[in-house]
């Protein structure tokens, strides 16, 4: 049983869970997640963990609340319990050793982008981020980022920081030259747009998927992505890759596989669908 | 009836039918298909045995169960005699009497099948068991005074499960570690209720624990501890992580969207119980047309499930013909009388799918057999121009099962052989001192018992080791 320390809203269904999970607090690494699965009957779902407290023994989880288990974890209160978290799971993102890094998070992307940052910081990496929402209300981790480097914050409806997407900010910073590396988490659209982007220059472009899971330890393969032409378990290969070698197009397909079940799921859970899960 | 009848007599008795439930009404369910004997029926069948004076069938057991011994307590009347015997040679004959393959092994070689019917071991098995089970009878044998060395188990499947019960029986502190939620590997995660009830296994495990077992769910070594940690907080350690990597066919069309891994299919079923969604949350596809490739038990268990998930039509795909398949002969017969087709001699080339990216069927070809291939069977070869579609819109692979390396991998000390299997001696000691390994990941995808049988002989070894001697 994992008890949640704290819930905190930061954003319209994005909320901010600390959960109590020692031994992933202390050896978790940047890029990594934990499968969560919440209790009896639930689904066992990948999360990443955007951060941890060893001397509380806390990790923190961002969560969407997108369908009926994300939004039965994210109404979880103080006190409450997961019954089952496993991790830590995946590979440690590969960090650069210098020079400067650019760390593009949209959405929810924003929380799993925030260790990356953090971690090639404290390695003296030159960090620029550059963050993205729907609108104002939708912007999260600015702080945390600011905290670690210099921060772009774009909004579709120009409601906060600049208008328009991330990518037409990230044209502007590679215009400028001087970029090593560039880590993107976000909707799958959003990704393969910042490898587009970046694959005439060639800069180094990870990216952080996020295929359907079920085991997280490769023993299922449904998490299985085109890399290079060849196919990989996103659980224990990846989930990052190198953004100019992934087939986008099928991991979007892929995502659709149970979109008439989770709109069931959620109709039950909570009646008629008001959201649209879309994304 | 008295037990006290000439071989003659013996002789005369017809192998029994296991009673099943009609084929027509299991299609749809997930309760188990044979409903085990009656007593009248265990009584007659065990008296069928000829009590050798050098039984062929013990030799046929890995694990050696002394099985006339049991039978004739058997059919004396004496189950409490039979259930301790049994017991003492066999931690879970619930589990085996269902699932070994028996053809292959103890009644293979039972002198009754000279001519005719062999003894039906695994269903007296099965049913001084579940007689055992239903009276609390042969499970508590007393364990040793406590030796102060703790030993640590990786992974709850057969293997591991049986490891545990004999080291807490020598007196050792032991703790098991499982990457899923749940504990008993294939047990759980595979082999579906239908064959083996779950109830089985978790009373198995709880037994475990009410000897005091620890253990500890959601904990995956190489993860969340390395293999080295656990050496060093313990005084040994048992590798039983099984073969869970899944193969694929690596032909074009295989990441459409309908196209699973066996493991993942079951899994979703059994363990996730998705076929009870949205009761519960984890969904699965299913589909009207269903093709599952390969012949073995786990084949069977994916197309006997697609049936009860609602296909109309259930194909098994198998590339050599139907006296190869390697499944047990009963899941075979059980498969035919639920209505499951099967294609022999077809090998699948591609999975082919509509423009919304949806499985719509899979392209294969026919086959001849040729020569001789290493396992001695003959070599499937593709017949020119054969081409042909099997419409479907759901594509399980069950083509086997390989080594995962998240733990191997992350421990290079530890000797691998070139399918990156453990390489273990006969005790089941690997290249580092204290650590001992066994079942599926050390053999191969390989059988329940056989996996028994190394945990119960690597326990031996290891309380040798930690006794130091
Ligand atoms: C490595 C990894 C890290 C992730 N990290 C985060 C995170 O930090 N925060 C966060 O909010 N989300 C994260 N996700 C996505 C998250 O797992 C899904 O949103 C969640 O499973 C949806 O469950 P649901 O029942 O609420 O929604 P559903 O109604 O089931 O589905 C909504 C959407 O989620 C996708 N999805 C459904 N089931 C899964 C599954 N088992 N695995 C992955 N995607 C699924 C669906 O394709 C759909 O697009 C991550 C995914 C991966 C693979
Ligand atoms: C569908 C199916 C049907 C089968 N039918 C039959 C049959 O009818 N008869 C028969 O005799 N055999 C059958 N088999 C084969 C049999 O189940 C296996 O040979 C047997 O289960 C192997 O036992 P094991 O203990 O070695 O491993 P497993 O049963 O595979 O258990 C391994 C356990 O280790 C856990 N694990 C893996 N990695 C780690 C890690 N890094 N850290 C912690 N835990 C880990 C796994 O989650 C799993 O619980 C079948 C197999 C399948 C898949
Ligand atoms: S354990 Fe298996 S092989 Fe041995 S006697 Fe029982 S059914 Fe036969
Ligand atoms: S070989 Fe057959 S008849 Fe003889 S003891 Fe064994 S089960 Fe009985
Ligand atoms: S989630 Fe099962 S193999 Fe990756």
């Amino acid at each position: 049983m994992h008890t949640i320390l704290a819930n905190t809203q930061l954003a319209p269904n994005v909320v901010r869970l600390d959960v109590v999970a020692p031994r992933i607090a202390e050896i978790r690494r940047a890029g990594q997640f934990v499968i969560v699965r919440k209790g009896r009957g639930a689904e066992r779902i990948p999360l990443t963990i955007a951060d941890a407290d060893p001397a509380r023994g806390g990790i923190t989880l961002v969560i969407q609340a997108v369908g009926k288990s994300t939004r039965e974890l994210a109404a979880l209160r103080p006190g409450e319990a997961i019954q089952d978290i496993a991790g830590p799971l995946g590979q440690p993102t590969e960090l650069l050793e210098r020079g400067h890094a650019v760390c593009v998070g949209g959405g929810v992307g924003t929380a799993v982008v925030h260790p990356i940052a953090q971690s090639l910081r404290a390695r003296g990496v030159r960090v620029t981020s550059i963050i993205g929402g729907r609108a104002k209300e939708w912007v999260i981790f600015e702080a945390e980022l600011r905290a670690l480097g210099a921060v772009i914050v774009c909004t579709d409806d120009g409601s906060y920081g600049r208008p328009g997407f991330v990518t037409q900010a990230l044209a502007d910073v590679l215009a400028d030259g001087a970029v090593d590396a560039v880590y993107a988490v976000g909707p799958v659209p959003m990704m393969r747009a910042v490898a587009e982007l970046t694959r005439p220059s060639g800069v180094p472009t990870i990216v952080s998927l996020n295929p359907v899971m079920v085991d997280g330890t490769g023993m299922c393969g449904g998490c299985r992505v085109t890399v290079g032409g060849e196919t990989k378990f996103a659980c224990v290969d990846g989930p990052e890759f190198d953004g100019h070698q992934v087939d986008f197009a099928e991991l979007a397909d892929r995502l659709g596989t149970y979109r008439l079940f989770e709109r069931e799921a959620l109709e039950r859970h909570e009646g008629p669908c008001k959201i649209g899960l879309e994304q | 009836m008295s037990n006290d009848l000439t071989p003659k007599e013996r002789m005369a008795i017809d192998r029994q039918h296991m009673p099943e439930q009609d084929a027509g009404a299991r299609r749809r369910t997930f309760t188990e298909v044979n409903l085990g004997f009656t007593e009248q029926l265990a009584l007659l069948e065990a008296r069928r045995c000829l009590l050798c004076k050098s039984p062929k069938c013990i030799s046929g057991c890995p694990v050696l169960v002394d099985i006339p011994r049991f039978i004739n307590f058997l059919a004396a009347g004496n189950l409490p005699a039979a259930a301790e015997s049994l017991l003492s040679d066999n931690a879970l004959p619930a589990v085996t009497g269902r699932v070994c393959p028996q053809e292959t092994q103890c009644e293979e070689v039972c002198v009754r099948g000279v001519k005719g019917a062999p003894v039906a071991v695994g269903y007296l098995e099965r049913y001084v068991a579940d007689w055992a089970r239903a009276h609390g009878v042969g499970a508590e044998q007393p364990s040793a005074p406590p030796s102060g060395k703790r030993a640590a188990v990786i992974g709850s499947g057969p293997a591991g499960l049986t490891a545990a019960g004999e080291l807490v029986k020598y007196g050792h502190d032991v703790t098991v570690y499982e990457a899923f939620h749940t504990p008993g590997g294939v047990l759980v995660y595979g082999i579906p209720e239908f064959r083996l009830p779950k109830q089985i296994v978790e009373d198995e495990v709880e037994r475990l624990k009410a000897r005091g077992v620890k253990i500890e769910c959601n904990v995956i070594i190489g993860k969340t501890y390395t293999l080295r940690e656990l050496r060093e907080r313990f005084d040994a350690v048992f590798i039983a992580v099984g073969a869970g990597l899944p193969v694929f066919m690596n032909v074009p069309g295989e990441n459409l969207k309908g196209v699973y891994s066996a493991n993942e299919y079951l899994t979703r079923t059994n363990l996730m119980a998705a076929y009870a969604f949205p009761e519960v949350d984890t969904p699965i596809l299913t589909g009207k047309r269903v093709a599952v490739v390969g012949g073995g038990n786990v084949a069977m268990d994916a197309v006997r499930t697609a049936k009860r998930l609602g296909a109309d039509e259930a194909t098994i795909v198998y590339r050599r013909g139907k006296k190869e398949l390697p499944a047990r002969i009963e899941e075979i017969h059980h498969a035919e009388e639920e209505g499951i087709r099967f294609e022999f001699l077809v090998a699948p080339v591609e999975v082919v799918g509509n423009a919304e990216g949806w499985v719509t069927g899979l392209t294969c070809l026919r086959m001849a057999l040729g020569e001789p291939d290493d396992s001695g069977r003959r070599r499937p070869v593709p017949v020119p121009g054969s081409e042909f579609v099997i419409a479907c819109d759901i594509v399980i692979v069950a083509i086997g099962t390989r080594a995962n390396p998240l733990l191997t991998g992350s421990t290079p000390e530890l000797k691998l052989n070139k399918w990156g299997n453990i390489e273990a001696d006969e005790r089941g000691a690997t290249s580092i001192p204290g650590v001992y390994a066994g079942g599926d990941i050390v053999r191969g995808a390989a059988t329940v018992i056989l996996a028994m049988g190394d945990g119960k002989t690597a326990a031996r070894a290891i309380d040798a080791y930690l006794r130091g001697s």
